[in-house]
């Protein structure tokens, strides 16, 4: 997908005064994060079993590529393919090549965000590949020709009223007077369709949640079925997924599992985890002739041993997002690539650059929500912190800003003279604004008073009237 | 396997190498060599349990109880029978009180042609693979795991899996000592079948089809079945090589 990232501002500007947006953003806010609290609550191990889970993510982060090795190992001793890929680029090749090597014309999608980051869908139809995504959401936005909005529910945008135009636009067979107005309608039209996709497709791609080096079986977790059916009708299955997927053993795929679901959803588990080794064995009626594992690296193993390798254990459950209140106000489309909200905006710097999205770390508040909710306390403010240290070290934020922070660091610096130059201000100011008690505008505080009064102090600095403070008292 | 192009597999080998160059260079500084292959060999062959929630760790009756429990929160319904010989008048019923048609897509599984179908001769069954126009399967199921009354489904040739995803409803039929408490608990029971072979699926079902993608509504059926009932039969695995009792208990 082309990123808009670097016009992050606008977006969000335009998504504030979206009134559209703001409405389904209203419906969106607080669902997952009740649903998810809880779940919490019904599993007193809830806690600990996050810190074990961020204990075995770094375990297997400092064993990384012993563990690819072995997962590697298993797939080919099951009868599968593992391709291994740097870039985007090669990983869109690696899939078209073997989507023409089985001669297909048609490929079901199960939901893959790696799929999303390497723009497979749009690759494949250059190619002569139809793509249809079956994920209820991503089917919609793929009618629709938009990016998801939120990693696990991307239509999250739109309502069902939008969804409504979206297939009386599309599927011109159907009877143009037909109801529509409810979602059950919508999820039984797009069933009926979708099932005769399934059923012509002739390679199903799916994402992975897991990769298991002890089995070499890849994981789905899944609500609706449709990455099973993906999987299980065509003749061939391409997983495409980042390698940093990988866990040791199927016990501690069962203990991310436990947490996935709580965290993204509220869900105590969701309704289909699938593990997928290897293609249809002797005596088995159904199932793919072929099984292939596209590994995408796409710049993750560049953040190994970074202040960055952290988030290499992220398991995509968008608890963050679903906790942001930036993600809240603007919704997802405003961060301008795959990855929204607080995960976004450390991992798209990292994945597409940060002269492109040097933006996305400075929108938080720094509340610490996405850290305290992310199950695998991931702690994402202070990567942020560190990609706003980059980007003023890269020059990529604006001078003016960089100046001033530069001004403001060498006092702040030197306690003594902070004090006094800051002493000074206050007393001037408060000298100038004791009339009105407050000023409509002040030189270099535009931005502030623009869109409200600036409240005059009411002379000295806090430091000040703390200590006269405690001299009184004392 | 059909014929991967020759530039396909160098790319592939080339990428694959840079990659684990990378992967070597940045963790040097956080490791010591050599021994990292043993504990990695080490946890692989021991597969050793994390946490395992004390909900999952009760005695079996509990478990079947908290599997039915758990199960139906999440709109999967169940019943319990005496006997297999109980089965077609189950099902027949509950397929009436649905307004399905009386016919049944079975499983190839031994176990249910063993059942006496013959006691209900309105039901009209095939068995095999599911195809689009199979409204309803019958299935086994290999272990229920009651912490999130989930079913636990294996390929193989008795166990087609598209009939746990095409149809419109799903039957499972599966003996109560099936049920065991925790996810492990299941994998357990994996490792000791077929020689520990990993099957090509195992499904982990909690539940039916299901999506919140338009507007968070819930609604059932999204793809897969909309409804998913479970027959609890008490004595079905009788004289077969089904999970011992231990299974449960020894979580
Ligand atoms: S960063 Fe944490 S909370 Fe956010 S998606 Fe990843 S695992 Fe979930």
């Amino acid at each position: 997908m082309h990123p808009t990232s670097h016009d992050f501002k606008d977006n969000a500007r335009r998504a504030l005064d979206d009134v559209h947006l703001q409405t389904v953003m209203g419906v969106f806010r607080g669902g997952f994060v009740d649903k998810r609290k809880r779940a919490m609550e019904r599993l007193p191990e809830f806690d600990q079993l996050r810190d074990q889970a961020r204990d075995l993510k770094n375990h297997i982060l400092e064993n990384l590529d012993h563990y690819l090795e072995r997962f590697e190992a298993k797939v080919v001793e099951n009868g599968g393919q593992v391709h291994w890929c740097r870039t985007p680029a090669e990983a869109r090749e690696t899939v078209l090549e073997l989507c023409r090597a089985a001669d297909a014309k048609t490929v079901s999608k199960g939901k893959s965000m790696v799929a999303e980051e390497i723009g497979l869908n749009d690759y494949l139809e250059e190619h002569g590949v139809v793509p249809i995504e079956t994920d209820l959401g991503e089917y919609i936005i793929q009618l629709r020709r938009e990016p998801p909005s939120h990693i696990i529910v991307p239509a999250i945008h739109l309502t069902k009223g939008d969804v409504a135009d979206t297939f009386r636009e599309h599927h011109t067979d159907l009877k143009p007077d037909r109801n529509l107005g409810e979602a059950r309608d919508l999820v039984n039209e797009a069933r009926a369709v979708l099932r005769q996709k399934f059923i012509a497709a002739d390679v199903g791609i799916t994402g992975a949640n897991f990769l298991i080096a002890e089995t070499g079986s890849t994981v789905i977790v899944t609500n609706e079925g449709n990455g099973d059916l993906t999987q299980c009708l065509p003749r061939v299955h391409i997983v495409v997924t980042g390698l940093e997927k990988v866990v040791p053993t199927l016990e501690d795929a069962s203990t991310l599992i436990r947490l996935l679901a709580r965290s993204a959803t509220g869900q105590e588990m969701s309704c289909y985890t699938t593990f997928s080794t290897g293609p249809r064995r002797a005596g088995d009626l159904d199932g793919p002739e072929q099984f292939h594992v596209v590994l995408v690296d796409n710049g993750r193993t560049s953040l190994l041993g970074t202040e960055f390798h952290e988030v290499l254990r992220c398991i995509r459950c968008g608890a963050c997002m679903n906790h942001c209140p930036v993600y809240n106000a603007i919704g997802g489309h405003a961060y301008g690539w795959v990855y929204p909200g607080p995960i976004g905006s450390v991992l798209d710097p990292a994945l597409i650059g940060l002269a492109e999205a040097h933006h996305l770390p400075n929108a938080s508040t720094f509340c610490g929500r996405c850290e305290a909710v992310c199950p695998v306390h991931i702690p994402l403010p202070n990567m942020m912190r560190q990609w706003r240290f980059r980007e003023s070290e890269q020059k990529l934020s604006p001078p003016a800003l960089r100046y001033g922070l530069g001004f403001w660091g060498f006092f702040a610096t030197k306690p003594a003279l902070y004090h006094f130059g800051t002493g000074i201000a206050m007393t001037v100011l408060g000298l100038l604004g004791r009339a009105k008690g407050r000023f409509r505008s002040l030189p270099g505080a535009k931005g502030w008073t623009d869109t409200r009064d600036m409240p005059a102090p009411e002379g000295g600095t806090f430091q000040q009237r703390w200590a006269q403070r405690q001299r009184k008292a004392g | 396997m059909a014929e991967i192009s020759h530039s396909l597999a160098s790319r592939s080998a080339k990428a694959r190498a840079g990659i684990f160059g990378d992967i070597r260079a940045a963790l040097k500084p956080m490791r010591t060599e050599g021994a990292a292959a043993t504990v990695v060999d080490d946890r692989i062959a021991r597969h050793p349990r994390n946490l395992v929630p004390a909900r999952a760790n009760l005695p079996q009756p509990e478990q079947v109880a908290l599997f039915i429990a758990k199960a139906t929160e999440v709109m999967t319904s169940v019943e319990r029978v005496a006997s297999a010989s109980d089965v077609p008048k189950a099902i027949a019923d509950y397929l009436k009180g649905k307004n399905l048609a009386p016919e049944l897509r079975l499983a190839p599984d031994p176990r249910l042609s063993a059942i006496p179908w013959d006691r209900q001769p309105t039901l009209a069954l095939t068995s095999g693979h599911a195809r689009d126009r199979d409204a309803t399967s019958v299935t086994g199921a290999v272990a229920g795991i009651a912490e999130t009354g989930t079913l636990m489904m294996m390929s193989g040739p008795g166990a087609p899996i598209t009939l746990n995803f095409m149809p419109d409803n799903h039957i499972v039929i599966m003996d109560p000592s099936r049920i065991v408490g925790s996810y492990e608990d299941g994998w357990d029971v994996a490792r000791t079948r077929d020689g520990g072979a990993m099957p090509r699926a195992v499904n982990f079902i909690t539940g039916p089809s299901r999506t919140a993608d338009i507007e968070q509504q819930l609604q059932l059926g999204a793809h897969g079945p909309r409804n998913l009932h479970i027959i609890l039969v008490d004595q079905l695995d009788r004289g077969d090589q089904g999970p011992s009792e231990s299974d449960g208990s020894s979580a």
